[in-house]
């Protein structure tokens, strides 16, 4: 792990084959192809999928972008279709169906709608019953597959569909759901939070934990979408690195109940420098608005703060 | 050889799941079918099958990773009632348009409100568009009998469709009566092997399962699901016939009993059917010509055998345990009418809605029926074409 090389890995075949109709720049499928990076070239893989802008453009029929086997069932039960993929591997094996040396991993990907919320139940059941599979949540902090609706992964004062800036109205009235902590309750293997940075090492490293660690695994990765969170599209990666610098979001692992700080920022940004950066937040810098960045602020350092207690035990 | 025991129908059917051994089996206990998936627990506790048991945490789950297990080449099947029924009808619909060939064992039971625990179909029937193979027993004999033959008619490949098999909820689900089992080794050999064509975990041969499809395509991939119900019409009766080879039991799309000469015949779905024999043994030593037809595969509905076999009555009650809301009758009601007139069956019929939320059915009231149909015949007393049997009186204010 220690000599992990950018060049090098993205020399490996694909597992997502171009053509997809996604967005040009869109996080979520960067989060794919960062994630099936991950996995052994020899092991073959059953990749599921919440219903949301990844599964209707990528698996159009006639055609699919998925070079392993695939399932999506619906919207709020990817968890739970994939506990019973993973279980059916463990009927198979045990009768002898498959043959011996076939390995093969089990990954499912959710939207923040398909996973915090419509599918909360589904993942929960899953992870607390331990199936072998890691989750993946490409959290774009809204329901951007139906026009950017406030989701409880959206954070506090987003402009969103159904929680509109207006007169009376300063956008979402409430704090994000912290997924990740919730799932690290649930006792699994292991649990970490991540977003692309740099050389995507913290990724891959962490993507490859989960899958190669036995039993229920959590990733929640931070994916930036530029038509929900209106920010110029090229610069994905500045967005991401503002978001780990301010602390909005930190990088952190949970591995067997042992919390530990993936990154710690030299000198931690004030949250303007994120919430500058896209048009969702515009409203905030209006004068007059001032509190509400404070406060904004405010949450931020105080999850921070509860982390670093976290880790420290 | 055959086994002669005494069971309840979820002590069958839980035999029969024992005796097929499916590879997995995810399920959330709902009254009154709970016990199926306790027994198959302890069956899997005590080594006696080895079923792969998927304690899930609700029946939108179950139905969920039952489509997860099935889509990934493990023979699957569930159990529910009632709410829980009704909490999967969207993966319902998943189950039947994916095409999976998997087993729901349904005990039924009401839905709420008022929130009730006993028997009627409105569970199954609020179902019956979702695309499945609905086959209903009058007893536990059946429940088990048609449970043995639910894979290979849902596996078929004609066919690739779920398969529900029903069973009122504690009127036979909890009802000990006799039965007849079969060896194990003879019902592994009817039920065979799961050889499916193409699943998730085939090695080497990758599939994708549950596409976005345009308005392109998505008409043909619903018009072929269609071809496949009607096609399995001839799937049921052709394990049908096999079955009966094996355990001298004959079934078919429905029973037909006491009616080649019968002017007046009661069409009826379930464990009431037994009730409508008994009163209609009555009523023929009297000299009535009455029988019975007792429905026993809904879905895909026999509406064409089903009006030859009524052809010759004078008048057909057709009683439904389920009321649908429409303002004019109840399922069976809808779907025999239309039958009929559709192949010009022109005779009288009247629906019942009757046993709701486990409400008694008794031979005295397929008396009163019968008596009304004859009245409406012979003394031209017409009937209300839509009504209700068993209802409390009206009681007068207490002081």
């Amino acid at each position: 792990m220690s000599n992990y090389s950018l060049k090098e890995i993205m020399n490996k075949p694909e597992r997502l084959a171009p053509g997809h109709r996604m967005c040009a720049g869109c996080g979520a499928t960067i989060a794919v192809r960062a994630v099936l990076r991950a996995l052994d070239e020899k092991d073959r893989a059953v990749i599921g999928n919440a219903t949301g802008c990844l599964e209707v453009s990528s698996f159009t029929y006639p055609y699919t972008a998925w070079e392993d086997s695939y399932i999506h069932n619906a919207f709020e039960n990817a968890g739970a279709t994939l506990s019973g993929v993973e279980t059916a591997y463990k009927a198979l094996k045990k009768k002898g169906r498959l043959p011996e040396d076939e390995t093969f991993k089990f990954i499912t990907f959710g939207g923040d709608g398909g996973t915090y919320d419509i599918g909360f139940q589904s993942l929960s059941g899953a992870m607390e019953r331990g199936h072998d599979m890691v989750y993946v949540c490409y959290d774009n902090g809204a329901y951007m597959n139906t026009g950017i609706q406030r989701s409880s992964a959206t954070p506090m004062y987003a402009d969103t569909t159904t929680t509109p800036v207006g007169s009376q109205s300063n956008g979402k009235m409430q704090n994000r759901k912290d997924l990740a902590s919730i799932i690290a309750d649930h006792d699994v293997p292991y649990v970490a939070q991540t977003t692309f940075t740099r050389d995507f090492k913290d990724l891959h490293e962490k993507a490859r934990k989960a899958i190669y660690t036995e039993g229920a695994c959590f990733l929640n990765i931070m994916t930036p979408c530029p038509r929900g969170w209106r920010y110029n599209t090229p610069d994905i990666m500045k967005i991401c690195r503002l978001a780990v610098e301010t602390c909005y979001w930190p990088l952190f692992e949970v591995d067997h109940g042992k919390w530990k700080l993936s990154y710690e920022p030299k000198k931690k940004l004030p949250i303007e420098e994120f919430l500058r950066e896209q048009g969702r937040f515009k409203h905030l810098f209006k004068p007059g608005n001032e509190d509400l960045i404070a406060q904004f602020q405010a949450e931020v350092d105080r999850r921070w703060e509860d982390l670093l207690f976290k880790c420290s035990r | 050889m055959a086994i002669k025991d005494r069971m309840s129908g979820n002590e069958a059917v839980a035999y029969a799941i024992r005796q097929v051994n499916p590879d997995v089996m995810p399920a959330f206990p709902i009254t009154p079918s709970t016990e199926i998936p306790q027994m198959v627990s302890t069956y899997i506790a005590n080594g006696e099958m080895d079923t792969e048991f998927i304690p899930v945490e609700s029946e939108h789950s179950s139905m969920s990773a039952a489509i997860g297990s099935e889509a990934a080449g493990a023979r699957s099947l569930t159990a529910t009632s009632s709410a829980g029924l009704a909490l999967m009808w969207e993966e319902l619909l998943l189950a039947a348009s994916n095409r999976m060939p998997l087993v729901l064992t349904l005990v039924n039971r009401t839905l709420s409100g008022p929130i009730n625990i006993n028997c009627d179909h409105s569970d199954g029937m609020g179902a019956r568009d979702t695309g499945w193979i609905q086959i209903y027993a009058e007893n536990n004999q059946e429940a088990y009998d048609n449970f043995i033959q639910a894979y290979p008619i849902a596996e078929h490949a004609d066919v690739h469709l779920p398969v529900m098999v029903c069973q009122d909820g504690f009127i036979t689900s909890h009802a000990v009566e006799n039965i007849e089992l079969m060896e194990d080794g003879v019902v592994k050999d009817f039920v065979g092997e799961y050889e499916p064509e193409e699943y998730l975990l085939n090695p080497g041969k990758p599939i994708a399962v549950g596409p976005y499809s345009v308005s392109n395509y998505a008409m043909e991939a619903k018009k072929n699901q269609e071809i496949a119900l009607e096609r399995s019409k001839e799937v049921i009766l052709q394990v049908a016939e096999a079955f009966e080879k094996i355990s001298g039991r004959k079934y078919g799309l429905f029973e037909e009993y006491r009616t080649e000469d019968a002017d007046y015949i009661m069409l009826i779905m379930g464990s009431a059917a037994g009730t409508a024999k008994q009163a209609v043994d009555d009523l023929r030593l009297q000299g009535k010509k009455v029988g019975v037809v007792k429905l026993r595969v809904f879905r895909p509905f026999p509406a064409k055998e089903l009006a030859k076999a009524l052809s010759r009555c004078k008048a057909v009650a057709i009683m439904d345990r389920c009321e649908s809301y429409n303002g004019n009758g109840g399922p069976l009601g809808s779907e025999v009418t239309s039958g009929l007139y559709r192949n010009k069956v022109m005779i009288e019929t009247v629906n019942y809605i009757y046993g709701l939320a486990g409400r008694d059915f008794t031979v005295n009231e397929v008396y009163d029926v019968f008596a009304q149909l004859e009245n409406m015949i012979e003394n031209g007393q017409q009937a209300e074409q839509y009504q209700y049997i068993g209802l409390r009186k009206q009681e007068a204010p207490s002081e």
